[in-house]
């Protein structure tokens, strides 16, 4: 069980949020297939501090950037996800 | 791609045949068993070095060695043989799968496990039981038929059953229409089942080792050259290799092997996690799964029952359990069959699965030449071992990936051709 300091709602269980995987930033919607299918599939998949997106579905209903230790699951960072933060 | 070729018989003077001769005259004398496998210094070169000393690892070293007579081979493990999914998944084997290249390759498996021991010299407990899928809505059991009829054109032992053949096979199933998801029906596989997973890969290490490839364990892969876009050399804890092939064999872990070649992969990494009860007298046959409620069961030999269940809601290289999982759990085996409430959970497991965007694994060759992938196993590696292997020995004694295979290659995901293969999970992700 993780506990997720929601900035908008405070603490909660993992299970109010849905999980989005690591941030990829996302290419030009004009670019060619071949870039775009590497930005929907391929994945850093790293072991150790990971920069990933949840979504709070049973709570605010924002999505959020977290910073988490995916060995440890420690969390040391979560953001609201805005125009500045990605 | 040349190898060096080793002809003539090999030779059986250190392997001592196991036989029920051999355990009564052992038992009698109690003579100590010989090693089955050996430990060796690590050579400064090797034709072949596989990464990942796991079931699919292992089983390309014996059938590069035996069926391709490639045996200056290293198998590279950084712990113990089989202390990766090989050791934690929950044993099941079967073939009714989707789509046609699912199933006849998961066929294929089926029939190399069928005659294992005997390849093996090594008893795998091999115990098929029949594999039942149980439907608990229309939508299931309208994918069912659609799966039953995919596999009988494949040649596949594969039927739509009602509830009423449910119970007179599994008893112990509550199939009234008192649970919340009661069962419409279920897809029976009779020659699916459950094997010894340590057995395999202990059989799979023992004949290996005996056709000439060194296995090194405690033997941590730390990186890989690569020169003019070739493989080059490895580096391990224990000393560099030079060596032209190198296959990652490594699961949950393939991202960051593949990381060492600059090779990335569309892999996430999840745990998985099961759980064992205390061991009690056989009551249940066959392997019984339930994709609505997100687990499987099976009877061991010894008595206890394994289940398993989905992969976590995140990503993580934890192998640690959680008490949502066996609440959760519980609360579901009990809906299944009511009467085990009163059975204690001995322990419980996480191991690591390597998923893909399509549920597909991915078998081929990369960018790097002289790098190959035998990984996305996700949550069903262990039933593919013996025909993983053998593809992956045969791609790399031809050059190129077999027909088998080819459905499986890594560019799919550039190309836009993905596999599809939503029967590749006993339940839903």
């Amino acid at each position: 069980m993780l506990v997720i300091v929601c900035p908008n709602c405070g603490p909660r269980n993992d299970n109010e949020f849905n999980f989005g995987g690591e941030v990829i930033p996302r290419p030009s919607v004009d670019t060619d297939p071949a870039t775009w299918r590497r930005y929907l599939y391929m994945r850093t998949n790293t072991s150790g501090w990971q920069r990933e997106r949840w979504f709070h579905v049973s709570g605010c209903r924002r999505f959020l950037n977290i910073e988490r230790h995916n060995v440890t699951n420690e969390i040391r960072l979560v953001t609201k996800m805005g125009r500045d933060s990605g | 791609m040349v190898f060096a070729v080793t002809l003539g018989a090999p030779k059986m003077s250190r392997r001592t045949r196991f036989s029920a001769w051999k355990l009564i005259t052992h038992g009698l004398s109690r003579s100590p068993w010989p090693k089955v496998w050996e430990h060796h210094d690590l050579a400064s070169a090797y034709d072949v070095v596989i990464v990942g000393g796991g079931v699919h690892g292992l089983a390309t070293a014996y059938y590069l060695a035996r069926n391709h007579g490639i045996t200056n081979v290293a198998v590279v493990e950084k712990s113990y043989i089989g202390s990766g999914g090989s050791g934690r998944n929950t044993a099941i084997v079967r073939s009714n799968y989707l789509t046609v290249e699912g199933s006849r390759f998961y066929d294929r498996s089926i029939k190399l496990y069928e005659r294992l021991a005997s390849d093996l010299n090594f008893n795998v407990m091999f115990s098929q039981r029949g594999h039942m899928t149980l439907a608990h809505n229309d939508s299931s059991l309208r994918t069912m038929r659609w799966r039953a009829e995919v596999n009988k054109l494949e040649g596949i032992d594969s039927a739509v059953i009602s509830p009423d053949e449910v119970k007179r096979l599994a008893p112990f199933l509550d199939t009234s229409d008192l649970p919340r998801y009661p069962i419409v029906g279920a897809l029976w596989h009779p020659p699916g089942g459950i094997v010894r997973h340590d057995a395999v890969v202990w059989g799979y290490a023992r004949a290996a080792d005996f056709l000439g490839v060194h296995i090194h364990q405690e033997t941590e892969l730390t990186g890989i050259d690569v020169g003019s876009g070739r493989v080059v050399r490895v580096r391990t804890s224990r000393g560099p290799i030079s060596t032209s092939t190198v296959i990652n064999c490594t699961a949950g872990w393939s991202s960051l092997v593949s990381a060492m070649a600059g090779v990335t992969l569309p892999i996430t990494t999840r745990p998985l996690q099961a759980a064992v009860t205390e061991p009690v007298k056989h009551f249940l046959h066959p392997v019984i799964v339930s994709g609505s409620l997100h687990t499987y069961v099976s009877q061991t030999s010894r008595g206890e029952l394994v289940f398993g269940a989905s992969v976590d809601p995140f990503t993580s290289y934890a192998t640690r359990g959680s008490l949502e999982f066996t609440t959760g759990l519980a609360g579901h085996i009990l809906e299944l069959m009511p009467a085990v409430a009163n059975m204690r959970l001995l322990r419980q497991w996480a191991g690591l699965c390597d998923m893909t965007p399509d549920y597909g694994p991915i078998i081929g060759p990369t960018e790097v030449e002289g790098f190959y992938v035998d990984v996305g196993w996700g949550t069903y590696g262990f039933k593919a071992g013996p025909v993983a292997g053998e593809s992956v020995a045969a791609m790399i004694a031809n050059g190129k990936p077999g027909k088998l295979i080819q459905p499986f290659g890594l560019d799919r995901f550039e190309k836009g051709t993905l596999t599809a293969e939503k029967g590749a999970a006993a339940v839903g992700h």
